[in-house]
This record gives C-alpha cells, structure tokens and sequence, in this order.
C-alpha cells in the first residue's frame, strides 16, 4: 500500500481536496438557495453548462479520492485479518473506480 | 467521554455515513439529469418521510464532519492547540452540527 497515497501524500490529499469541497459546498448551497432550479430544464441546463460541469467533476475527483484515504484509514484500524482487509480494500478501489465512470457518464 | 474524543468519534462515524450516502446520492443526481419524467420522479421522492429523515441524518453527519475537518486544518496551523481553545472548539463542533442539521430540518424538510 506503499505506493498508493500513504504518509505525507494522504495527509496531503486529504487536506487539499478538503478544502476545495469546502468551497464548492459553500458555493454550491449559496447558489441554489438563490436560484432554485423548479424545472428540468433549467436543473440541466444550468448542470450542463461546462463551467458547473468541470466544478461538480471536479468536486467529484476531490471526494473519491478524500474517500479513499479516509475509508482506507478505518479499514486499517478495524479490518481483521489481513486477508479480509486486502479483500476491502480491493472492493473499495474497485467501487471508488466504478464510481467515477458512473459520474463521468452522468455529467458528460 | 471528553468532548475532543466525542468530535472525533463523530468525525470518523458521519464520514462513514457519508459514504454510504453517496451512491444513493449519486443515483438521484443520475435519475433527475436523465429526463423530465426523472426529475419529476426525484422531487417527488424528496417528499417521503424516508427521504426526509435520511436527509436530516445526512446533514448533520454533513454539518459535523466539516465542521471537525476546518477544526483539524486549524489545528494543522496550531490555532486552537491549547487545552482550554481545544475543548471549546470541541464543544462548538458538537452543538454546531446538530444546530445546523435542525436548522436544515426545520427550514426545507
């Protein structure tokens, strides 16, 4: 598990995407409380558009991999043995990865 | 349990619970941008108590896990170190969570 985001770089990710999901969130609720979508139309209008896009790709990005070093960290104080924790810890990657191809189809 | 853990515990528990929201957020993200049809669907899903008290579990594992992650960055820049900051953030985080999930309770569910 060396390889995959350990140490310095989890804390690291964890940090960064935090802090952009932060700002999208904020965004995000601020935008909608002023401009509530009523309509189909306007809910995938205003989605499609590339800018808010880009931002709810990218919010995406930041979360699968914050949920990734997070979920990882519970796995490793609680998954016993470490067979069963290999086993989780390819299940996770694996729906981490399924979900981002979900997100990509659904937003391009 | 002293108030730092309570956060802490709470930090780690509402990350799980997000988690596990979030595929079934995803599929209503998916359902409303399929079509007109979609969209009416999810609003009218958004009425349901189901849905409702889901929410209102969601937004405050939500309120309380950013509010635990900014306390986390602070501390990352030694603000709020000290015994006595730390546990009053702590207990700011605690109440702050469940104030902010009530309020999104009491104004849209």
């Amino acid at each position: 598990m060396k390889s995959t985001a350990s140490g310095l770089s989890a804390w690291l990710v964890q940090r960064v995407t935090a802090v952009y999901m932060l700002l999208f969130v904020l965004a995000m609720t601020g935008f909608l409380l002023l401009y509530p979508k009523h309509s189909y139309a306007q809910w995938s209008g205003w989605v499609r558009q590339p800018v808010v896009a880009i931002a709810v790709f990218v919010f995406f990005a930041a979360l699968l991999s914050h949920l990734w070093v997070g979920l990882r960290d519970v796995l490793f104080d609680y998954a016993r043995p470490a067979g069963l924790r290999r086993v989780l810890l390819a299940a996770l990657a694996l729906a981490l990865a399924g979900m981002a191809l979900w997100v990509i189809r659904i937003l391009f | 349990m002293p108030v730092g853990a309570l956060a802490s515990i709470g930090h780690r528990l509402s990350g799980v619970l997000l988690a596990a929201g979030l595929p079934v957020a995803v599929y209503l993200l998916d359902i409303s941008l399929r079509d007109e049809q979609g969209f009416v669907e999810v609003t009218r899903w958004g009425n349901s108590w189901a849905f409702k008290g889901a929410a209102f579990l969601l937004a405050w594992a939500l309120a309380h896990h950013i509010l635990a992650g900014v306390r986390h960055l602070l501390t990352d820049i030694s603000v709020g170190s000290t015994l006595y900051r730390a546990r009053r953030s702590g207990w700011a985080v605690n109440l702050g969570g469940v104030a902010i999930a009530l309020l999104v309770g009491a104004l849209w569910l």
